[in-house]
């Protein structure tokens, strides 16, 4: 994009008073042609007004992607928000606010800057693939009327003086030409330079950005503490995958989980903040490969070929024994409980469909430190398990599973089931401390809290081309650090001689706004002004 | 000492900063309404020494004369002598047995003192503050850096925000900064103690990587930065609409203001400053960190989207002040755009997106979200 103007325009030339010259005339114009046309939108597309209101428009339809929830990057507030506004959400739907930053509209406008982009950048490489050799311009025959301009007398021959400018102009890092009776000079040739880096890297940066998004996943996986997980595509919970993403590139690790630990501060104004949580693996890259270990921590993921896992979250997996009226054990093992809040009060369902004579269902909360107050029932009070306690509802009937229809088992289907009822007619509730069996009304069975587990959220996930990313944004912060501080200037010194005595003339101009010109050429007229006197009093 | 001593002392000390920038505040406040009755070319004439003064105080400094840029450098010179030494011994000239002129010269010496004061206080503060900031690490067991939750982050930003002040205040003339960083700092260390307070402790997990010392320290600074070229920026507005209506009075804080060509280069220097430092932190740090501890460098997370949001706004106030027709003014509001982009991010988006977002520093309940999936 176009951040410079001409180069000698002083600043604040009057360009923008085009826009206000006087009104069309009244003929009408002839009709441009096709080529015309497609000329008149490229200089329109790539004009910095554009690019400008394009930045505007990217920043604006960037903001509905914070407010609404978003697919991507939580598909459960997404589900949830659909289903509590169930007349906005088609209309949500049909202008992509739920996925905004894939939507058309998002699309088209970081791509119509991309193109303006390019169309900026291209036309300035080649201008300034050209300028990179150029001396500087000539002398100005004024340099009196230049922006900054200064007259001194030196105590020096007007050759020495010559001389001496050139060095000085060269110790200021300028590019120097002698002419007859002056010195020509600029310097801040890499400004350029870092302005298109800068730009070409924010195309890089993009590119690697879209290759993590098409040929990259990233799934998630609920590890009970002692259990295992091999990389397939039927082990995960929840898999997104980009639209490129071939699943014969899941890296084929697998790991066991062999120690989960977690540990909360005990006392304290922040009491219940978990202070650190980890996870022991062993894993195997490849099958056949050496068993490695690796202790998995939030920050410290662990890093394989092509993938990495990730501890993102951690819960309860109460171990439970459900036996049927016939005494038979028609489930046994660890059920997932699913964190509600910073307590650790947990939600889970159990399913029993073997049971006999009806299939049994159980929906409650598992509280990690049980707690009991009239106004709220049985709630958790600390996240650790100090004093864990699962507060069931049993249910009799029919679990729904045979319909056909896949199952969340996180939920239990309850329009063939019923729930148990206590001597007073009210709902049946069970509340089960940890080694304690209790008996279902009817004889319907029991349940026994054998034991407590705890599962580890484990991320993994592939995004190819982040090495592209991070090095396409370091380009661009040199680039933008090359723009932004590299000042270029040009500056001229005459030397003229009257009487004997000798005058030098010196001049600067400033190409880029903001640069603090005065001071440099303040700078340089003590050096050319230094050294004689100095050498004199030396002697 | 204990770290509950150190925290108490963290405490206090805040509670002893914010009075003295509040006393700093009221010095500035002295010093504008006794400019209120200075004419400013009465003395500015005359090298009596007040211009050097002017200069080392900052307060107007820039002249609307046509040799505004002479006079400046000569000012520059004295200050950076570090004493105004070199006007000041010229022989007094005869109207200076003036009365109205020697009422003034008494007023400017006046007007200077109080600027000096709050100079002096502001200078003060900010050691207290330095204190205030280092004991609040030290105090949260374990030991770590003071901007873990959105209480020491305002306490950091405004300290960083002070910081620029000061630093920048001799080489760029920013006395005329002295009110609005004092009373912004008052407004914003009262919020943190009033709403903000959380008693120092030790950081959720996903805080407790040195990338939060990088990424946290980068978007701090590039916010400090941010807050000066906005309040640069601010100024300018004002004093270019007092410019072009022809409506700058003889006195005043606005008249004592430099011309807007001076803020505006003030503002970008700021914002030129900040946008590589943010660049570095929401866009390099940030990802990299992300990456480490959430398995993703960029997830659109609401602090990631406005993170966004105001680099491309600031992006489009550099490319603006480059463009003809939106130099100036429009480059200025857009740079104030920016400025509320970011402050949202920080406010809006913990106050009203908390628990979707990663950055809410709850992380429990972030992790039981990630585990509802």
């Amino acid at each position: 994009m176009t951040t410079e103007q001409a180069p000698a325009a002083p600043a604040d030339s009057p360009v923008g008073a085009a826009a206000t010259t006087p009104p069309t005339p009244p003929s009408l114009p002839p009709a441009l042609t096709p080529v015309e046309l497609s000329r008149w939108t490229w200089r329109q597309l790539t004009s910095m007004r554009t690019a400008l209101i394009l930045l505007f428009l990217l920043a604006l339809a960037a903001i509905p992607g914070s407010v609404v929830p978003q697919r991507s990057v939580d598909a459960i507030a997404a589900g949830q928000w659909r289903e509590a506004h169930p007349n906005l959400t088609p209309i949500y739907d049909a202008l992509g606010l739920f996925s905004v930053y894939n939507s058309i509209w998002f699309s088209a406008i970081y791509i119509l800057l991309m193109i303006s982009l390019v169309g900026c950048i291209v036309p300035r490489l080649r201008i300034y693939w050209r300028g990179i050799a150029s001396r500087p311009p000539r002398t100005p025959r004024n340099l009196s009327r230049l922006p900054q301009s200064r007259s001194f007398e030196v105590d020096r021959t007007p050759a020495a003086a010559m001389a001496h400018a050139q060095s000085s102009l060269r110790k200021k890092r300028y590019r120097v030409d002698v002419h007859e009776d002056s010195v020509a000079g600029e310097r801040g040739y890499l400004r350029e330079a870092g302005n298109l880096l800068f730009h070409v890297s924010v195309v890089l940066v993009l590119v690697g950005f879209a290759v993590g998004n098409l040929f990259g996943y990233k799934g998630g996986v609920i590890v009970v503490d002692g259990q295992g997980f091999s990389n397939s595509l039927s082990q995960y919970d929840d898999f997104a995958p980009g639209s490129m993403f071939d699943p014969d590139d899941l890296a084929p690790f697998n790991l066991n989980v062999d120690d989960f630990d977690v540990q909360f501060l005990e006392s304290g104004p922040q009491a219940g903040m978990p202070t650190d949580f980890s996870a022991d693996l062993t894993y195997r890259a490849e099958p056949g490969s050496p068993e490695l270990t690796h202790n998995l921590a939030v920050n410290h993921p662990l890093s394989l070929e092509d993938g990495e896992v990730f501890l993102v979250g951690h819960g309860y997996a109460p171990r439970v024994t459900v036996r049927d009226g016939a005494g038979n054990v028609g489930y046994r093992g660890p059920v997932i409980f699913l964190p509600q809040d910073s307590t650790f009060a947990s939600f889970g369902v159990i399913k029993v469909p073997d049971a006999m004579p009806e299939q049994l269902g159980f929906e409650g909360l598992f509280l990690p430190t049980y707690a009991f107050s009239m106004d709220t029932g049985p709630v958790s009070q600390f996240p650790d398990a100090l004093d864990p306690v699962l507060s069931l509802l049993p249910y009799g009937g029919d679990l729904g599973l045979d319909s056909g229809e896949p199952q969340s088992v996180y939920d239990l289907d309850k329009d063939e089931l019923e729930v148990f009822k206590n001597d007073k007619g009210g709902d049946f509730r069970l509340d089960i401390a940890l080694g304690q069996t209790k008996e279902l009304p009817e004889g319907a069975g029991s349940i026994t809290f054998d034991g407590l587990d705890r599962w580890a959220k484990l991320q993994i996930s592939d995004t190819p081309g982040k090495a592209l990313a991070l090095g396409g944004v370091v380009l661009a912060l040199l680039g933008l650090l090359g723009s932004l501080f590299i000042r270029p200037r040009r500056a001229w010194v005459r030397v003229g001689s009257r009487d004997g005595r000798t005058f030098v003339e010196l001049a600067g101009l400033d190409r880029s706004s903001g640069g603090d010109l005065e001071r440099e050429i303040d700078d340089l007229e003590k050096l050319l002004r230094g050294g004689t006197g100095a050498d004199r009093e030396s002697q | 000492m204990t770290t509950a001593d150190l925290a108490a002392f963290s405490n206090n000390a805040i509670a002893f900063a914010s009075a003295v920038y509040v006393l700093a505040f009221l010095s500035h406040l002295v010093e504008w309404v006794l400019g209120r009755g200075v004419p400013i070319g009465a003395v500015g004439a005359e090298p009596r020494g007040t211009a050097a003064a002017r200069a080392s105080t900052g307060v107007g400094g820039v002249r609307r004369t046509a040799d505004a840029g002479r006079v400046w450098r000569a000012e520059r010179g004295t200050s950076e002598a570090g004493a105004p030494a070199v006007l000041g011994t010229q022989p007094p000239t005869a109207g200076d047995d003036d009365d109205a002129s020697t009422a003034n010269e008494r007023d400017e010496l006046r007007i200077e003192k109080f600027a000096r004061i709050g100079v002096s206080l502001t200078a003060l503060a900010v050691l207290l503050h330095l204190a205030a900031l280092v004991s609040r690490g030290l105090g949260g067991d374990p030991v770590r850096v003071p901007w873990g939750n959105m209480y020491e982050f305002c306490l950091t930003a405004t300290f960083a925000v002070t910081v620029f002040y000061l630093g920048l205040l001799r080489k760029h003339h920013l006395g005329w900064l002295g009110p609005v960083v004092t009373g912004f700092n008052v407004a914003i260390l009262m919020l943190a103690v009033l709403i903000l307070y959380v008693p120092a402790g030790p950081l959720v997990p996903a805080l407790d990587s040195y990338w939060l010392v990088i990424h946290v320290i980068a978007a701090i600074t590039a916010t400090g930065a941010f807050i000066v070229g906005g309040m640069a920026s601010l100024l300018f507005l004002i004093r270019r609409r007092a410019e072009t209506r022809g409506e700058i009075a003889a006195a005043g804080y606005i008249a004592r203001l430099p011309e807007s060509a001076v803020l505006d280069r003030v503002a970008y220097r700021m914002h030129a400053f900040g946008f590589p430092i943010w660049t570095f932190a929401a866009l390099i740090a940030g990802p990299i960190w992300a990456q480490y501890a959430w398995g993703r460098y960029w997830g659109w997370d609401p602090k990631e989207v406005w993170a966004f949001i105001t680099w491309v706004v600031y992006a489009a106030y550099l490319h603006a002040r480059a463009t003809a027709g939106w130099k100036g003014k429009a480059s200025a509001v857009i740079a104030l755009i920016g400025l509320a982009t970011l402050l949202f991010n920080f406010v809006g988006i913990n106050f009203f997106f908390g628990d979707t977002s990663q950055h809410s520093y709850a992380l429990s309940v972030v992790l039981a979200h990630s585990g509802l999936d």
